[in-house]
């Protein structure tokens, strides 16, 4: 008996829980559904105008919001995984009138976007249908079945009617929600020309960065073959040379080891220089947050410093973000004429950002060839992004993301 | 004198006890991971411990949590940490733990026998010896700082080897001065400093250390 209780009781929950669900996609589709798409419509022809600038990429982002909850909800509901479209951001981006301008074409000129809109519009009526069905089942069924019961025994003709209504509810209430899942798929995916596009953006980084680590290695094996190498060899020969004259002429041996032995300290700084170069011994000793507040300590200025990290990103990840800290308040040192700069370290869902500012001069422009260019490329093997503000006059901001998962702190 | 040593590297570890034993001391363990080295430290209290920073199990900063831990449980242990780099922010995490008796090298240094041997004494006297490097880090950290520019290049050059942790007669050998004309030097940095003149020469270090950590 009591086995028989446990399984309905989880029957019921689980009833309830389809219910609930459907019954929010329902009003979502419809409460911030309805004003987003009629705003975002109203506030497109004022572009032709001018002052619409402003508001566009505010409904629009909006509208990507609300799309990107419907993504989770597929996912976390049903077990349908949507995958992202949308573009990049574009970089750079300021905070005047041109950033406005570049935001709205980005915003417009990614297929995604009108294809969100096409789903706000559908989905008042689709999603008010299938979310609403579960529980319009279920309350029917019950309700119908207790007053043909209870009150009007006669009508036992209708009992089938309303006993299907519940069963529906009840047993076909998550295949309705994973069928609103996939009708949203069905807009809300990538399409296959944006996956293509995807995919050649990805060759491009990948071999950007296939570059890069050719031109990297070449630069290890020369530091190394004229560096450490060369020293080691001359160390040896010197050494060989004191066994020989040490009988016969034991200042020139003694004068030849002291030779070795300086020869030997330089080939450690040679390749303490190159290690640093490759992964810094304090990122690895005391990850990105310890490597982070190291490099604070070693600048000729104050960096203030605001860490929230509640776990290590992967090992990769930590290095690329070090060194385009790293590169940045080098630039700060070098270029700002800053006094001091503050660095800021935190995760947020799905992605580690980093922001850098400085009370210096700024104009900081990204150039080919330049280090800012150069973390560009490095951020984009992780599809990592970097933004630059910098006016004439300061203060100059650099916000990097990098997406990643961070997994326990390690101890 | 009594030492406990932490090195994983067994070709290191026994380069090290020879050395230290060939100037008459006497290594009591050679720990090879990190919560040996500790209770070695702990239960032997030797009269100076020679500690790798990286170590294992986790081949981190093992070796300088060890260190720090053990001065923490036994103030003043003497501790000369050494390391392949060196990070300012590890000198000042050693630094922060208690006074004196207390060195950070290169492991280069160790070559220059005769000088790694007089620091390992430095430290077992309760002294201090901290690598050039350290030093000429925390310096260039300091270089925008206005009281710094004010020193005429030879009392830069007395404030940098007094920060390594020599002595007067040490740094006087080493520029090859008189021990008066140095002691000249370091008022003179004392005053444009603005730093408080401790008595003996290990006070003078520290303050010099702090000034420039800050």
């Amino acid at each position: 008996m009591s086995h028989g209780d446990g399984t309905f009781r989880r029957l019921a929950r689980l009833t309830l829980r389809t219910c609930v669900r459907g019954l929010v996609i329902a009003v979502l589709s419809v409460v911030p559904g309805i004003p987003l798409f009629v705003v975002s419509m109203l506030s497109l022809p004022l572009l032709a105008v001018g002052i619409g600038v402003v508001p566009v990429p505010m409904c629009l982002l909006a509208v990507r919001r609300r799309a990107s909850q419907q993504r989770r909800f597929a996912l976390e509901w049903s077990g349908v995984s949507i995958t992202t479209p949308y573009r990049p951001r574009p970089h750079e981006v300021s905070n005047g009138l041109i950033g406005r301008l570049q935001r709205c074409k980005w915003l417009l000129t990614d297929p995604a976007t009108w294809r969100d809109l096409l789903w706000t519009l559908v989905n008042m009526p689709v999603g008010v249908a299938l979310g609403a069905l579960p529980a319009f089942g279920v309350v029917a069924g019950v309700v119908g079945l207790l007053s043909g019961v209870w009150l009007n025994p006669g009508h036992l003709r209708q009992l089938p009617l309303f006993l299907g209504l519940l069963l529906v509810g009840v047993f076909a209430g998550p295949r309705v929600l994973k069928a609103h899942a996939q009708f949203s798929a069905a807009l809300l995916a990538p399409t296959r020309k944006e996956l293509d596009a995807q995919v050649g953006r990805l060759n491009e980084s990948r071999s950007q960065v296939v570059d890069a680590s050719a031109a990297e290695l070449r630069r290890i094996e020369r530091d190394l073959h004229d560096g450490a190498q060369a020293r080691l060899v001359s160390l040896g020969m010197g050494i060989g040379l004191a066994e020989q004259v040490l009988r016969d002429d034991p200042e020139l041996a003694l004068k030849l080891l002291a030779e070795a032995r300086a020869s030997s300290g330089q080939a450690l700084a040679d390749l303490r220089h190159l290690v640093r170069g490759i992964h810094p011994p304090v990122l690895a000793e005391r990850g990105l947050d310890g490597a982070v507040r190291a490099l604070a300590v070693s600048l000729p200025l104050p960096v203030n410093l605001h860490i929230e990290l509640a776990g290590r990103p992967p090992a990769p990840v930590e290095s690329a973000a070090y060194f385009a800290i790293a590169e940045v308040l080098a630039n700060v040192v070098k270029h700002s004429a800053a006094r001091s700069a503050w660095v800021q370290l935190l995760y947020q869902p799905g992605k580690l950002v980093a922001i850098i500012g400085d009370d210096g001069t700024g104009g900081a422009v990204p150039r080919a060839g330049g280090g800012l260019r150069g973390i560009e490329r490095r951020l984009a093997a992780f599809d990592g992004l970097i933004a630059v503000t910098s006016p004439a006059g300061g203060p100059t901001v650099v916000t990097m993301e990098l997406p990643c998962e961070l997994s326990l702190a390690r101890t | 004198m009594r030492v406990v040593l932490g090195e994983d590297l067994t070709l290191l570890r026994d380069g090290l006890i020879r050395l230290l034993t060939a100037y008459d001391m006497e290594v009591v363990e050679a720990a090879d991971n990190g919560p040996a080295l500790l209770r070695a430290m702990v239960s032997h209290r030797p009269d100076v411990a020679v500690v790798d920073v990286r170590l294992p199990p986790t081949f981190t900063d093992e070796g300088l949590k060890a260190a720090i831990e053990a001065r923490a449980q036994v103030p003043g242990l003497p501790v000369l940490v050494l390391s392949q780099h060196v990070e300012p922010l590890y000198a000042r995490e050693l630094l922060s733990g208690g006074i004196g008796g207390l060195g950070y090298l290169l492991k280069d240094r160790v070559s220059d026998v005769r000088r790694f041997i007089e620091a390992v004494r430095t430290v077992a006297g309760g002294g201090t010896a901290m690598d050039p490097e350290v030093i000429s880090q925390l310096l260039t950290r300091r270089a925008r700082d206005e009281p710094l520019g004010r020193l005429t290049p030879r009392e830069y050059e007395v404030l940098a080897l007094m920060a390594e942790g020599r002595t007067n007669a040490g740094i006087a050998a080493r520029l090859v001065v008189s021990e008066k004309a140095v002691s000249k030097h370091i008022n003179n940095i004392f005053t444009k400093l603005d730093l408080y003149r401790g008595g003996d020469d290990n006070r003078r270090v520290l303050a010099v250390l702090a000034y420039l950590n800050a």
